[in-house]
């Protein structure tokens, strides 16, 4: 159940992603690195406390160590001041519009998911590309979070069964671990 | 009239915490103020590294994890005047905003500057458009604080590898890490086609050192911070000063004034907002600005402190020129410490530079260290790709992340009093001060000096086996910028100096040879501000070195001196 997308919604980002980052060879799309769930999650940061927004740390387990990224942390109440105004938009309220209004990422979503149509996820790849080529400030957008979504840490909802990095030979994260002197030095 | 400290600091950053160690081992008492959060070590004794920071490029690289958030603290920038009031609004030269400041980020490359940068009004003709001067002071007063200054940091490096370095008293404290395959690749290139390339100093323990570990090469370096504490970022002298027990450090404490005593003449103390937007004063006997060089002359502008005809002016950045080189093969340059090699050849005077620097109606040009680097992560990879069939085509190949080199000129920028710091006239910031805004155009000799250099570090690319190769500068040249989509103008370089610059005549500089204000001598500045010039190399170790000078003369300690040793033939 997506936190803050409707499940139309996420259908959507889910197909717009994997046009922005198609399926290639054994390589995953977007839809299938879970773009979509890694997106609903930021625009929902804030119904989790702490909210979604910076992983724990040092370590994630995968190499070692305790899964600290899961636990995700604080924000100061100024940090959640710009992180709400990035994601909520300033909707009026003075201590957000210090330089100006701001258009949160929640409405971006919602105006420009609805721009792509209803039978979105129903029509052909050509059509979805034209579609999203004649809303070129949402897919820049989307874009740039897809790539987000596929190749962060998994804990921030994307990148799913680590098959973003895994299909790039990327290891990630990789303390307390790290590489031995040969690894660096070495040619492979 | 008892005061709350004897020193109040601005700044957790290198500048900063180097002088809060000299000073509380002198038996000061020190507080500092940092108006970013505490990310680094805990300030309860033993003082543990607290263990927030992560390989983690989203959070570090995207999500403005070490701040400055730059919808909370924008900057502004335009190349002059005849643009208006600013041309862009957001990040300009952000430099970490958290305790420890840039040292967090920094992957530590450390080399000394040499004794010509310390004189180069003296040594060098004049150039038109450009005010050089000398520094108060030469290398061979600091050489012993930069002895002092790797120590303290923990330098790895190799004394003998660098032919061109100046004079030293000694060793390394340690010896350097493993070299990365693909610095290891560029480097014997580049002394195929006669050039130096040597082992870089780092700030980054290749052995166990000051009760830390050593680097395990995680690759999450430059930009990032370190999660097992094997940086020379300021966690050791900060640990030192607070092991004292005369340390008080305050997070999320921004300063918004340098208050003075009614004379004028004397700093009484710091006024700051807390997290709660509550003020508060802290006076001292002596005020220490280590803000970092675009925040301190803000900081002085405000409060109306420091020569008003020199604050803020003569700020200077590396000119960086970028030469990338794709391979057929892949670097795993996300192994190691991001670079491993330096090469120094283009400062020196060679005669085709001499030649290209009077084809262009310059006395002559002098380049920076070329850094021998590598290496993206895949989100930064991915958004500099375009979406579709050719994003997961490259995603695979990783032209980028894992298949490119990078050389990195740090060119010497030449100090100009239009090139500026000053205070925005009407954005602000969530505390609702102004907005520092840059005003900068290079010079001339920056721009001939990339254009002579490009091409012949893409030639040793090639020398190493790249199938491709291209070249881009930042700030963009003009033949570059018309063809490229620029958002964001401001020259991405973090390497900020010169907006309080030191000297002996009071007219026309802001500090003296010891950082202290000419006009209120109990105020110093410890950060790169001070620079008269920039050298082309990195600043760090410099301030670093400066700072602790500066802070023992304070404390009154005996001054360091040092003897040369001949070099090992
Ligand atoms: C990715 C990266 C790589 C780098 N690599 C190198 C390198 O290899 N070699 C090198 O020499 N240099 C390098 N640098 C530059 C280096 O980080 C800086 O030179 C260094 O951090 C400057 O130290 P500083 O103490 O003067 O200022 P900073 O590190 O900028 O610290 C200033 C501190 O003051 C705080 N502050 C500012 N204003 C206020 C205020 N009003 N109230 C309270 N606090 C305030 C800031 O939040 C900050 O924490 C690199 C930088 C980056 C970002
Ligand atoms: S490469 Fe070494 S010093 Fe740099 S962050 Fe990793 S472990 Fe720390």
């Amino acid at each position: 159940m997506p936190v803050w997308l409707t499940e139309h919604e996420h259908a959507v980002v889910a197909a717009a992603a994997d046009r922005l980052i198609p399926p290639y060879d054994a390589h995953p799309g977007g839809a299938a690195l879970g773009v979509a769930d890694f997106i609903d999650a930021l625009l929902g940061a804030f119904t989790f406390d702490p909210p979604r927004i910076w992983a724990g740390g040092p370590f994630s387990g995968r190499a070692g160590g305790d899964p600290s990224f899961e636990q995700f942390m604080d924000l100061s109440a100024l940090e959640e001041l710009a992180w709400r105004t990035r994601i909520e938009g300033s909707k009026g309220m003075v201590e957000r519009e210090r330089n100006g209004a701001v258009i949160g990422w929640q409405q971006q979503y919602h105006e420009g998911i609805a721009a792509l149509g209803r039978d979105f996820c129903d029509v052909t790849p050509d059509e979805q590309d034209a579609r999203l080529d004649r809303n070129p400030e949402f897919k820049a957008l989307l874009y740039a979070q897809s790539c987000e979504g596929a190749y962060a840490a998994p804990e921030y909802g994307g990148n799913r069964g680590l098959r973003g990095w895994a299909s790039i030979q990327y290891d990630g994260d990789v303390q307390p671990r790290g590489y031995t002197d040969e690894e660096v030095a070495g040619r492979d | 009239m008892v005061m709350d400290c004897d020193a109040v600091i601005v700044g957790t950053g290198p500048a900063g915490a180097t002088v809060a160690e000299v000073l509380t081992t002198a038996g000061w008492s020190v507080v500092m103020l940092e108006k970013g959060r505490n990310h680094l070590l805990s300030l309860d004794a033993p003082f543990e590294p607290l263990g927030e920071v992560s390989n983690d490029e989203l959070k570090l690289l995207f999500r403005h994890f070490l701040g400055p958030d730059p919808w909370l603290e924008p900057r502004t920038f335009r190349h002059d005047e005849t643009e208006g009031d600013r041309i862009h609004v957001g990040d300009v030269n952000n430099l970490p905003s958290t305790i420890g400041g840039g040292g967090i980020h920094a992957d530590g490359k450390l080399p000394r500057f040499r004794e010509i940068d310390f004189r180069i009004a003296s040594e060098l003709a004049p150039v038109d458009g450009a005010e050089l001067v000398d520094w108060p002071l030469d290398y061979d007063e600091l050489e012993p604080y930069y002895a002092e200054a790797e120590r303290v940091v923990g330098v790895a490096g190799d004394a003998d590898a660098n032919p061109f370095a100046a004079w030293r008293s000694g060793p390394y404290p340690m010896p350097p890490g493993p070299d990365m395959f693909c610095a290891a690749l560029t480097s014997d290139a580049a002394t195929q086609l006669g050039y130096h390339p040597y082992r870089a100093p780092t700030g980054v323990n290749s052995v166990e050192y000051d009760g830390r570990p050593a680097c395990n090469n995680c690759g999450f370096c430059g930009y990032f911070g370190c999660p097992i504490d094997a940086k020379g970022d300021p966690v050791a002298p900060l640990r030192h000063a607070l092991r004292t027990g005369r340390c008080d450090i305050r997070p999320e404490s921004y300063a918004t004034e340098v208050l003075l005593d009614s004379s004028g003449r004397k700093a009484r103390g710091v006024r700051y907002l807390d997290a709660d937007g509550n003020a508060h004063e802290v006076s001292a006997r002596h005020v220490v600005l280590g803000a970092g060089a675009f925040e301190t002359p803000r900081l002085l502008q405000r409060s109306g402190v420091g020569n008003a005809d020199v604050v803020g002016r003569f700020l200077m950045y590396h000119f960086q020129t970028f030469a990338m080189g794709i391979f057929p093969f892949r670097l795993h340059a996300h192994r190691g410490r991001s670079v491993t090699h330096l090469m120094d050849d283009p400062i020196l005077p060679d005669p085709a530079a001499d030649t290209a620097a009077r084809e262009a109606g310059l006395p002559w040009m002098r380049g920076g260290i070329v850094e021998h680097g590598g290496a993206s992560h895949p989100i930064t990879e991915a958004i500099h790709l375009s979406p579709g069939e050719d994003h997961t085509r490259l995603m695979l190949g990783s032209p980028m992340r894992d298949r490119m080199a990078v050389f990195t000129m740090q060119g010497e920028d030449l100090p100009q009093a239009t090139n500026r710091v000053d205070l925005d006239p009407h954005v602000t910031d969530a505390w609702g001060l102004p907005a520092g805004r840059v005003t900068y155009s290079p010079h001339r000799h920056e721009i001939e000096c990339a254009r002579h250099w490009a091409p012949r570090l893409e030639a040793v690319m090639r020398e190493a086996g790249a199938t491709h190769t291209f070249w881009a500068t930042s700030p963009a040249l003009p033949e570059h910028a018309a063809r490229r989509r620029i958002t964001n103008p401001s020259p991405i370089s973090r390497h900020v100096m010169g907006t309080a610059r030191m000297g002996n005549d009071a007219r026309t500089s802001v500090c003296d040879r010891w950082q202290r204000l000419h006009d209120v001598d109990n105020v110093l500045v410890a950060d790169s501000s001070v620079f008269p010039t920039g050298a082309g190399y990195g600043p760090t170790l410099t301030i670093v070195a400066l700072a602790i000078r500066a802070a023992r003369a304070l404390a009154d300690l005996e001054p360091l001196r040092s003897q040369r040793q001949a070099r090992v033939p």
